[in-house]
């Protein structure tokens, strides 16, 4: 629906929703019927789809604009949105670097108020870790919790599309008008959408330990080496916030927790190198002027692709391959497993688990461009949800001192499957009493111009 | 090696030179190589031209394929289009001959974005085929994505099932036709697993472009895989005959080879008699009909044979080879380069296809009669195999069989009116049977009016011409065109009476002993009672009258 049906609606007192007429920015990765969606890549310049995406399509039904298409990470294939084809995105809390990715562009774009809200999409972090760099709300869903149809699959045993708030209320808004059953996704479930606003008490209806008897599990292998410190004193003072509104800390160990990170990308990249194959100029996108059919594909996709995105497919097509497939492929399934199997034995002992989102806040533009693995390993904190397919909320939860302005740091709150209703919960009532932080970026405080 | 492999030759030197695809060029042999032990064997040279001598005339018996030590070992897969009214995973309507992309949507072109969702009936149709192949059901199967580059398939992999069929392990009972021999064969299915189709090309007459037409992409097949049981072109073909009986049997394609509805790719080696190895086999494709199938198959073998036999049996390589219908022979498409990796993985897309008990025996019961179970049943009827064979061949004609008996009818009366008149009558107007206008229940009228003497046999053919194009039924025929069998005896003696007055001449010489002048009369009676005297009646009168004064 457009801003002027909007508009005469509302002149006609018709209620068309809680999001009627609110701008909402939509990942570049997510088609929209009457928008460019490229994906990020260049191979998709110019290509507009015929449809649009189930979860868009839910939106515009609930009266909510799509305002505009949000940078990415190239088919989601990245962590800081530089690996975008066409733009770099900056963080809006220090210009100088990122916002984080895949979804880097409508992280950017809620925590600069440019928008109420964005869809995003999450394979291994990537709705989660933006969200923490640029101090805002960020929801994983559980897997096939919202339908995948419209999403330009990058490995689709794992994505899942996912929201974007300046409040967990205005996220879960979000979340409950795309959730849901589709026919058109078969990985889509059919388990009860509950009514996530409903249950999120305002301040002053709040008791003094509101989460009294929550088993609240702080997974040690995420506050360890290689994390940094003042991500790490945040993530402790949070989990001793929710000590204070009662609930019951403990450690928690994910034994498999390291395998996961080479598994998500053997893994990601072997269903990539499958999803992408699509892309080959014959039909959409750029095609290359060519002699004969070998360099119709080759040259298409070789002037298509950028870096990140080949060197991926490369990857996943090698873990597939004839001779390979046990070692790698095969190998990471059973990790995936395993993994599984850690989430389900640690949830059994507790309600939820905490983590960092990140093991640091945002880091410079161009810091790790030339890093890929340094690059993988800040996905650390995120990769084994997508694996286990569980929720997974992120809440700003302090700052860390980063030169001229202090940068943000999300809190992971991972549940069960299904409980994303708990996990909004304890956002909230966590959101709500967090004394003494603002999330809102400098710029938007201070005379500065808007980026 | 090379003396032992060649045994068989030496035993039977004589009758090889009988093979028949060898007799052309008996004219002139060929000395070809001395095996290690010295002893030299005379061997043709290669076929010449095919076309003029084709390996195995049509209609004739080729029960001998003449390999004199050597054993071919053939294996067929065969794709079968379903005829589900959606494609396998998105809601397009298929038809053959639509314009070029006008079935299609965002799911079958692989737009972004786009999910597979699987059509039950494709599980339906598979089960169906399945059980009727005797195959075990898998409870829970799954697809897989095998992945290539082709213009045709738009997702740049197909989605299909590579280690968990749906259906495997089963066998397939054969009858050979008789005039190739006969005899009963049961040949191993492998596996049977469901897939989608690919796209066509196009190509421009001028060869610069080539365009793609996706309407067939998505279009559920079943690939059956057979174990490699057959060893002649007749059996390779009586089997694909047998799976085209088997899917239009349980309606689950219309089986047509030529709109490619039913595709079979055969792969053929072959070996020593009495070696467990199999030789290096060669896939031969295009053939789109069943004769095609075992002539192909046939040259195929002779043409490996031919190389083992000349010790160039390193030139048989794994290869895809073409058939060509014009020539009459089958020429190297692609050579295969190791072997093809479709890197194939699960298709995370799609759930586990999980099945129950309850779901296998609904369907299980809801299977018609099979052709081998019809087969055995006509056979037990007294019915010759050449009879069961043709009516068991078609299911709406082994239906329309049944009816007819159902009605009273013998079967073998009702057998050759349907193989003969009715078949004739089809063939001539490429109609099928569904498509006449005579119904069983006047078949079996006909019959039985002229075995109780009302009709004569040859009017009972007029009749059955009436009902054929027009309907109706058979006594309303009768009464209506007056062609109730004259068995009066006197109203017959009248009309010889009547002939015999009118030709004095032709009496007289019968009666000097050109006996043959019978056949005259009674042609001469017969038309006078415009054909409604019975026959033998007829006859014995005649005979009588002209003896008479004798």
């Amino acid at each position: 629906m457009d801003a002027e049906n909007v508009d005469r609606a509302v002149e006609r007192g018709e209620d068309l929703g809680p999001l009627m007429g609110v701008l909402i920015g939509v990942k570049d990765n997510i088609c929209t019927v009457d928008m460019p969606s490229t994906g990020g890549s260049r191979i998709l310049e110019g290509y507009r789809p015929a449809f649009d995406a189930t979860a868009v399509k839910r939106l515009r039904e609930n009266g909510a604009i799509i305002v505009g298409k949000t940078n990415m990470d190239e088919f989601g294939m990245g962590s800081s949105t530089e690996g975008s084809a066409f733009q770099v995105t900056t963080n809006p809390w220090d210009v100088s670097r990122v916002p984080g990715g895949s979804s880097g562009g409508s992280a950017a774009a809620v925590s600069a108020r440019q928008c109420v809200v964005s869809l995003g999409s999450d394979t291994g972090g990537s709705v989660r870790q933006p969200a923490a760099f640029c101090g805002v709300v960020g929801m994983k869903p559980t897997y096939g919790r919202v339908s995948r149809y419209g999403l330009m699959a990058y490995a689709s045993s794992l994505d899942v599309i996912g929201c974007f708030g300046s409040s967990v209320t205005d996220t879960a808004i979000l979340l409950k008008t795309i959730s849901g059953h589709d026919r058109f996704d078969s990985t889509s479930s059919k388990h009860d959408v509950p009514n996530y606003v409903a249950d999120l008490a305002s301040l002053d209806c709040l008791e003094s330990k509101p989460l009294t008897g929550l088993r609240v599990g702080v997974i040690q292998e995420t506050l360890g080496e290689g994390v940094d410190r003042g991500v790490i004193s945040a993530v402790n003072a949070a989990a001793s916030h929710l000590e204070c509104l009662g609930s019951v800390v403990t450690e928690v160990s994910l034994p498999s927790f390291d395998l996961g990170l080479p598994a998500y990308y053997i893994l990601a990249s072997s269903e990539a190198s499958s999803n992408l194959s699509r892309y080959d100029g014959v039909r959409y996108g750029s095609q290359v002027a060519a002699d004969e059919l070998g360099s119709l594909y080759g040259d298409s996709r070789a002037k298509g692709f950028g870096g990140e995105v080949k060197m991926r497919i490369l990857m996943g097509t090698y873990a597939l391959s004839a001779g390979y497939y046990d070692a790698y492929y095969k190998r990471a399934q059973q990790v995936r497993t395993l993994v599984q199997k850690s989430f389900k034995d640690a949830l059994e002992k507790n309600d939820i688990l905490i983590s960092p989102a990140a093991p640091s806040v945002a880091y410079k533009i161009g810091e790790k461009t030339n890093d890929p693995l340094a690059m993988y390993a800040g996905d650390i904190m995120t990769v084994n949800v997508n694996l286990a397919g569980l929720p997974a909320l992120v809440v700003p939860c302090g700052f860390v001192e980063g030169g001229s302005t202090s940068l943000p740091v999300g809190l992971q709150i991972i549940g069960p499957a299904f409980t994303e209703e708990k996990l909004l919960r304890v956002g909230h009532v966590f959101e709500q009493t967090l004394q003494n932080h603002t999330f809102v970026p400098p710029v938007l405080s201070e005379d500065a111009p808007l980026i | 090696m090379a003396s032992l492999r060649f045994l068989g030759f030496r035993a039977t030197p004589s009758s090889f030179l009988h093979h028949p695809s060898l007799t052309a060029i008996r004219a002139s042999p060929l000395l070809l190589f001395a095996s290690s032990s010295d002893r030299i064997l005379t061997v043709q040279s290669p076929p010449a031209t095919p076309k003029e001598k084709p390996i195995h005339p049509s209609n004739k018996k080729v029960a001998d394929p003449g390999l004199h030590g050597f054993e071919a070992i053939i294996g067929i897969e065969t794709h079968v289009q379903l005829s589900t009214i959606t494609k396998a995973f998105c809601s397009c309507p298929y038809s053959y001959g639509a314009q070029p992309n006008t079935t299609i949507c965002p799911v079958c072109m692989g737009l972004p974005g786009t999910l597979p969702v699987l059509n039950s009936k494709v599980v339906e149709f598979a089960v169906r085929l399945g059980l009727a192949l005797n195959c075990s059901i898998s409870m829970s199967s799954k697809f897989d994505r095998k992945q290539y580059f082709y213009p045709d398939l738009p997702k740049g992999y197909q989605i299909s099932q590579f280690d968990v069929p749906i259906a495997s392990r089963g066998f397939v009972d054969v009858d050979l036709p008789v005039e190739f021999g006969g005899g009963h064969r049961r040949f191993g299915i492998t596996r049977v697993h469901m897939e989608e189709d690919a796209g066509k090309l196009m190509h421009s007459d001028s060869g610069s472009c080539s365009q793609v037409d996706l309407n067939r992409a998505g279009v559920p097949l079943l690939e059956i895989v057979s174990e490699p049981d057959m060893r002649t072109g007749i059996e390779a073909a009586e089997y694909a005959a047998e799976i085209q009986r088997m899917v239009r049997y349980l309606s689950v394609s219309n089986g047509n080879m030529q709109e490619g509805s039913l595709r079979c790719d055969v792969n053929v080696s072959v070996r020593p008699v009495g070696q467990v190895e199999f030789g290096t086999k060669v896939e031969i494709k295009n053939m789109n009909s069943f004769s095609a199938m075992s002539r192909a198959i046939d040259f195929e073998i002779s043409r490996q044979v031919l190389l083992h036999s000349q010790g160039q049996s390193d030139q048989i390589v794994q290869e895809t080879r073409l058939w060509e219908e014009g020539a009459q022979k089958t020429v190297t498409m692609r050579k295969k380069e190791g072997l093809a990796d479709y890197r194939y993985f699960p298709e995370p897309d799609l759930p586990e296809v999980v099945l129950s008990e309850e779901y296998i025996d609904q369907i299980r019961k809801s299977l018609p009669e099979l052709p081998e179970a019809k087969r055995r049943r006509y056979e037990n009827m007294g019915l010759s195999m050449q009879d069961v064979l043709f009516l068991a061949n078609d299911n709406y004609v082994a239906d329309f069989f049944d009816d007819t008996i159902k009605k009273g009818a013998d079967a073998k009366l009702a057998a050759n009116w349907i193989m003969g008149d009715v078949a004739a009558y089809l063939k001539n107007e490429r109609l099928s049977i569904n498509d006449i206008k005579l119904s069983p229940q006047e078949l079996a009228e006909l019959i039985a009016s002229i075995k109780n003497g009302t009709i004569s046999g040859k009017i009972g053919k007029e009749i059955l011409v009436e009902l054929i194009t027009k309907g109706g039924t058979v006594k309303a025929v009768i009464e209506e065109k007056d062609l109730v069998q004259i068995v009066d005896p006197a109203a017959i003696e009248a009309l010889i009476d009547k002939v015999i007055a009118a030709n004095p001449k032709q009496l007289q010489q019968y009666r000097g002993g050109k006996t043959k002048l019978q056949g005259f009369f009674a042609g001469q009676v017969m038309k006078e009672s415009k054909g409604k005297a019975n026959p033998m009646l007829l006859n014995k009168i005649l005979t009588e009258k002209l003896n008479a004064e004798n």
